[in-house]
């Protein structure tokens, strides 16, 4: 604190000098501690009507809102794949121990990870998931494709060491072995969150992604530490999207703007009709053997219609005849990516006060405070279908 | 069921004044075609005098408490009364009432067919949609709310049109974690208020004797949701999952999913009737198949 000071007071005194105290000023502090000394965030805080504090985010809400309408604008009508295939790989080299993100960077890539892995089963219940790592050179594979959200998060923050170096193409051949195994009808992607700044890779990098390629797996990636070229090239080629983060907040926009299905190329995956079962929900005090746990339960699972198994969740594979079985609403969920909803028109306040209703229509929050500029429908849900 | 209830994406500000403060959004069925052709047991104006009583026994239970009424009609929703907004503090009963009316008359002036054969269907997506939106308000008002539910008193038939709306409605209610209860007072249960109570872990019942009403009312659906961990509550009966195939309406427990626009079929198909892909081979780079997805989603 000391230290700060007289440094603040001989900057005030030699502005001369005001280049070098300011390169040691910024050597002596982390880059949070810079948000407070250079940038001042109390004074973005602003008072309301009733006293409370209430930070000014205008910019970050028009922001997220011009990115949300850039997106959809543009996937109006776009054949989107709904049934997605996803590998996450994570890179657990050295480089994930930096702490510029608090406390290191593979701690906030996990809490990242997990967000996103509720978010991508709500959003694509009928889609499966798995997580490998980038460790020492050598690709791992923590969980194989699984529906199931409570697995992965298990298995992921049961094992957060980081060693050695990342091997993108090592990263890639393993997925590329592990996702040639699903159905064709499967749009196969690959989210790699890597922190390293090179690669360590045994034979030709550029022969795999053209392999990768060609087996039409949509490689993204989101750096966490600068640009690289090989990461641009390998999202070029396979068409995903490269993204580098800036902080804690942009890394999960980032990672959960992966979460909606992105637009399909037609011929990327085959359309097929697949045959699924949508059981029934067993009567309350039914008494039988569940064939996921192999022990007997009280009431509450569903039956699957072709062998009449018990199982415990939906959407999952029957362990006996491995049919798919799932219920109509997990269908209904993916219906909002099928028909998104218009956008709604930013309409500007008026000085007529005839023009303006008094009250909003959707939630009668009062229209008239003045200086006040306010969105009608935050929460955007679809009123009518007609 | 594996669409999993987050505690993690719980609105930000969900400090509570105290665990039994609620805010009851009750949205009521007005549809005309329904109470005309209901059999007499409950007459439209029994039914809101049971519910008029039901509404003061909640605002009775803590004086925090918040009920705000919304009118299903045939053709529009609209509130019809706030319990905090703050001319209502006299009057109650008569405010709500005469709103009531004008609303039934603003919906009959709004109708369009001459005539509608059966009960015609009313706008349940609406008044959920604008139910959510009055809570979301209420959720950002600041970090003290009192926690919300939804009771529909409905009795109109489920309107195969609004199937994707109520889902959208059910899902954003969900992970808004605002439970939907359902109180059928028709002839015969609803397969969306089944599924919405479901999902939402509200409470789902078609009372046996609607003369009853208010008793079913206030045991059942008056207790606030800190409370209803200690009680037994009616239970979820045979929720029908099961999917309706596109080709002819059939309910059906195994089927066949295009994987383009996920439509169910019960018998193999060449094509999908509803996205055009020809199922078994790659599409081309047609500029085509574009033009004719296009239009076929117009045509619907």
């Amino acid at each position: 604190m000391l230290r700060k000071e007289t440094n603040g007071e001989e900057r005030r005194l030699n502005r001369d000098e005001e280049d070098e105290e300011e390169e040691e000023n910024d050597r002596g502090h982390d880059a949070w501690e810079r948000t407070y000394a250079d940038e001042r965030s109390w004074e973005a805080l602003q008072e309301d009507e009733s006293g409370l504090l209430r930070p000014i985010d205008n910019k970050t809400l028009y922001h997220a809102q011009y990115r949300r309408r850039l997106r959809t604008a543009t996937a109006a009508r776009i054949q989107k794949g709904l049934i997605r295939y996803l590998y996450i790989v994570i890179d657990l080299s050295r480089a994930a121990t930096e702490t510029d993100y608090k406390p290191n960077r593979m701690v906030v890539v996990a809490r990242q990870v997990e967000a996103f892995i509720r978010e991508f089963f709500d959003q694509n219940p009928l889609s499966q998931i798995g997580l490998l790592t980038l460790k020492d050179g050598v690709a791992h594979c923590l969980t194989e494709l699984g529906g199931s959200p409570e697995s992965h998060i298990k298995a992921l923050m049961g094992k957060l060491v980081c060693s050695g170096d990342a091997s993108l193409q090592n990263g890639l051949d393993l997925v590329h072995s592990l996702l040639n195994q699903i159905p064709s009808y499967g749009h196969r992607e690959v989210l790699m969150l890597y922190s390293a700044l090179s690669t360590c890779d045994p034979g030709d990098i550029m022969e795999t992604i053209q392999k990768c390629k060609s087996s039409k797996i949509r490689c993204s990636v989101i750096g966490l530490s600068a640009e690289l070229y090989i990461c641009k090239y390998l999202c070029l080629e396979t068409g995903g999207s490269y993204s580098v983060s800036l902080d804690e907040p942009h890394l999960k926009e980032l990672v959960l703007e992966h979460a909606p299905p992105p637009p399909a190329i037609a011929e990327f995956a085959i359309s097929n009709l697949i045959k699924m079962g949508f059981p029934q929900r067993a009567a309350e005090g039914v008494i039988s053997i569940c064939s996921c746990h192999k022990e007997a339960k009280v009431g509450g699972g569903y039956t699957c219609p072709r062998c009449k198994a018990r199982v415990c969740e939906l959407p999952t594979e029957c362990c006996i005849c491995g049919l798919t079985l799932v219920s109509s609403p997990h269908l209904a969920r993916s219906y909002h990516h099928l028909f998104p909803i218009t956008p709604f028109d930013d309409v500007a306040v008026s000085s007529d006060p005839h023009k303006v209703p008094k009250n909003c229509f959707g939630c009668q929050q009062s229209l008239l405070a003045p200086g006040k500029r306010l969105l009608f429908l935050l929460y955007v849900i679809m009123i009518r279908d007609e | 069921m594996t669409i999993p209830t987050k505690k993690k994406m719980a609105p930000a500000a969900s400090k509570l004044y105290a665990d039994d403060v609620s805010l009851l959004m009750v949205l009521i069925d007005t549809n005309p075609f329904f109470w005309n052709s209901i059999n007499t047991s409950l007459s439209f104006s029994k039914f809101i005098s049971n519910v008029l009583a039901f509404l003061n026994s909640i605002l009775l239970l803590n004086q925090l408490n918040q009920v705000v009424v919304i009118a299903t009609g045939y053709n529009s929703c609209d509130y019809i009364f706030d319990s905090s907004a703050l001319q209502n503090h006299n009057q109650k009963g008569e405010s709500l009432l005469q709103k009531l009316e004008e609303f039934v008359d603003k919906d009959e002036s709004l109708c369009r067919d001459d005539s509608v054969d059966g009960p015609g269907f009313s706008l349940l997506s609406g008044s959920l949609s604008m139910a959510l939106c009055y809570i979301q308000k209420v959720f950002r008002s600041g970090p003290l709310h009192p926690r919300p539910r939804i009771l529909c008193l409905h009795g109109s038939p489920d309107g195969p049109g609004q199937y994707v709306a109520i889902m959208n409605a059910i899902f954003s209610a969900q992970r808004s974690m605002v439970p939907i209860d359902s109180c059928i007072i028709g002839a015969q249960h609803s397969a969306f208020l089944q599924q919405a109570s479901y999902i939402t872990s509200g409470i789902y019942l078609k009372p046996q004797l609607l003369d009853g009403l208010f008793q079913y009312l206030t045991t059942v659906f008056a207790t606030d949701l800190h409370s209803r961990s200690f009680l037994q509550l009616p239970k979820p009966v045979g929720v029908d999952f099961r999917a309706a195939c596109f080709c002819h309406k059939n309910t059906i427990d195994m089927g066949y999913i295009c994987s383009v626009c996920l439509s169910i079929f019960c018998k193999h198909h060449k094509k999908c009737s509803t996205c055009g892909s020809v199922f078994g081979q790659a599409q081309t780079q047609d500029s085509s198949t574009p033009d004719r997805k296009r239009k076929t989603s117009v045509d619907n």
